[in-house]
């Protein structure tokens, strides 16, 4: 399914735009100028990685240290132990879409828990 | 370089274990540890492990495909350092000679004299402590906690949640005062009033009354605070007595350069038990900080390599964070020696906001209460000025 997230112009460089669909998601653009989506929560506990530090193809986890590769979704170190899902991103007539992923995410026991238990 | 022994297998040790082979060391690797454990996490044991939301497997810092070929070595302690042949001597009678040693022995909770052998007091370093205080506050009750800091704190914060009765006693005037300034250490310890959990200050704890097991704090403007739990969280002391006549220079922890290197050749030191030298400060530090732990072994693996001929990189400020009463507090830098501090976003009675450390007009450090966004900016502000 390809989801709306913003115009590509209201989006800068080194910024990103979460979209608030369950598991929440969020578009990075790069420095250098590339355009990623990722799961936008951390595989280790309830924080979410647009409000995380960007640098390069990597985003640190605005908590802790676990940083994720934007390109592959690997985590280089604890306290995040795995991958966050990768998205495709496509932009068309300036306006950037998010075909999600159909794997399953990896998010933290809280957060999984909270899902299954289904909306509040 | 055919055999690195690291001491210690926590955070740092690990680090630098990874470390080594990140950068290409495919020698013998040895990981000495004094607990029975494989390395594991220690931020939850105040927090999620004690309330049952994370379980022992959920503390493992190492991934289930993680393989460093390493040798571990654990449950014996290192009792020794031979300068001249770097040999480490171990509890069980075995020595072990190593071209490359990383120092990561960690620090020690201190204990309160006389509290040995009471039943009911506790300390919180270690997996094992956190078992036994786990088991002890699902009893429920009265629960003391001696110091006001970082640890105490988050203790205070989950028994409040689990239901028992909380009383925070602190030395100092203002808790967390050393860390974070008087002022931004009032607004952070109002957390516990704002739970009903009781926090003195300002007075000293004289011992702890109880037969076989405790059942109160004995304060020294005579006051008893009765107790059915306590726990002392009082700080660290560096675990380097093992290294007592090895020839690495101790003090407060071993001395060592900005990039771990200590006055012995082969010879680096990482984490709670290394007293850094500090660029920013231009001084020695000793940073309990995990993500210290977590950062730093990288640049001192770089310099075991390279036998010493490498330039220490500037790290980044340090950082730690805590969550008390579900608030989550950030902070990076250096408190010590602001001169000013000012709530720049949100209003501190909201429990939301961010304030900046200045000295002489320059950020040198920033608080951050539940804001995380906010908080990575400045972070990453204050990183890019650095000296």
């Amino acid at each position: 399914m390809m989801i709306p997230a913003c115009r590509l112009a209201d989006l800068p460089r080194g910024e990103a735009h979460r979209l608030d669909i369950d598991p929440p998601v969020s578009v990075f653009h790069t420095d250098d100028g590339e355009l990623f989506a990722i799961d936008d929560t951390c595989t280790h506990q309830d924080a979410s990685l647009a409000d995380g530090w960007l640098e390069g193809c990597e985003v640190e986890c605005p908590l802790h240290a676990s940083k994720f590769d934007l390109r592959t979704g690997a985590v280089d170190a604890p306290p995040a132990k795995l991958p966050v899902r990768t998205h495709e991103v496509v932009v068309e007539d300036g306006m950037i879409y998010v075909r999600v992923s159909t794997r399953a995410p990896n998010l933290p026991p809280c957060v999984a828990s909270r899902l299954a238990k289904g909306p509040a | 370089m055919r055999t690195v022994a690291v001491v210690g297998a926590s955070l740092a040790g690990l680090s630098a274990a990874r470390s080594l082979r990140k950068r290409g060391y495919d020698g013998r690797l040895v990981l000495i540890g004094d607990e029975p454990h494989r390395p594991y996490d220690r931020p939850p044991l105040s927090k999620e492990f004690l309330t049952g939301a994370v379980g022992e497997a959920d503390l493992a810092l190492e991934r289930d495909d993680e393989d460093l070929a390493a040798e571990w070595v654990l449950g014996t302690r290192a009792t020794g350092l031979e300068r001249t042949e770097r040999a480490i001597r171990l509890a069980d009678g075995s020595r072990m000679r190593a071209d490359g040693v990383v120092l990561a022995t960690g620090a020690a909770a201190r204990t309160l004299p006389g509290s040995e052998g009471l039943a009911g007091v506790h300390v919180l370093r270690t997996l094992d402590d956190a078992r036994a205080l786990r088991d002890e506050l699902a009893r429920g009750g009265r629960l003391v906690v001696i110091g006001g800091g970082f640890i105490g704190a988050e203790v205070a914060s989950t028994a409040y949640a689990l239901g028992l009765d909380v009383t925070v006693v602190e030395a100092a005037p203002t808790p967390l005062a050393g860390p974070l300034g008087e002022v931004m250490g009032g607004i952070v310890s109002a957390l516990h009033a704002d739970h009903g959990v009781r926090l003195l200050c300002g007075v000293g704890v004289k011992g702890l009354s109880g037969e076989r097991r405790v059942d109160a704090v004995l304060l020294e403007d005579g006051r008893g605070v009765p107790a059915d739990t306590v726990v002392v969280g009082v700080g660290a002391r560096p675990c380097v007595d093992w290294l007592e006549g090895s020839g690495v220079e101790l003090d407060n922890g071993v001395k060592c350069g900005a990039d771990g290197r200590t006055s012995l050749a082969g010879v680096v030191a990482v984490g709670d038990c290394a007293n850094w030298y500090d660029p920013y400060t231009g001084t020695h530090r000793r940073v309990e900080h995990w993500t210290g732990a977590l950062e730093r072994p990288d640049a001192a693996v770089a310099t075991l390599l390279a036998y010493g001929a490498t330039e220490p990189g500037v790290p980044r400020p340090p950082y730690f964070w805590s969550d008390q009463y579900g608030v989550k507090i950030q902070f990076v830098g250096h408190a010590a020696g602001a001169d000013s501090v000012t709530v720049e976003d949100g209003a501190t009675d909201d429990r939301s906001f961010l304030a900046v450390y200045r000295r002489a007009g320059r950020p040198v450090a920033v608080l951050g209460m539940n804001q995380p966004r906010l908080f990575t900016r400045w972070r990453k502000q204050l990183t890019a000025a650095a000296p």
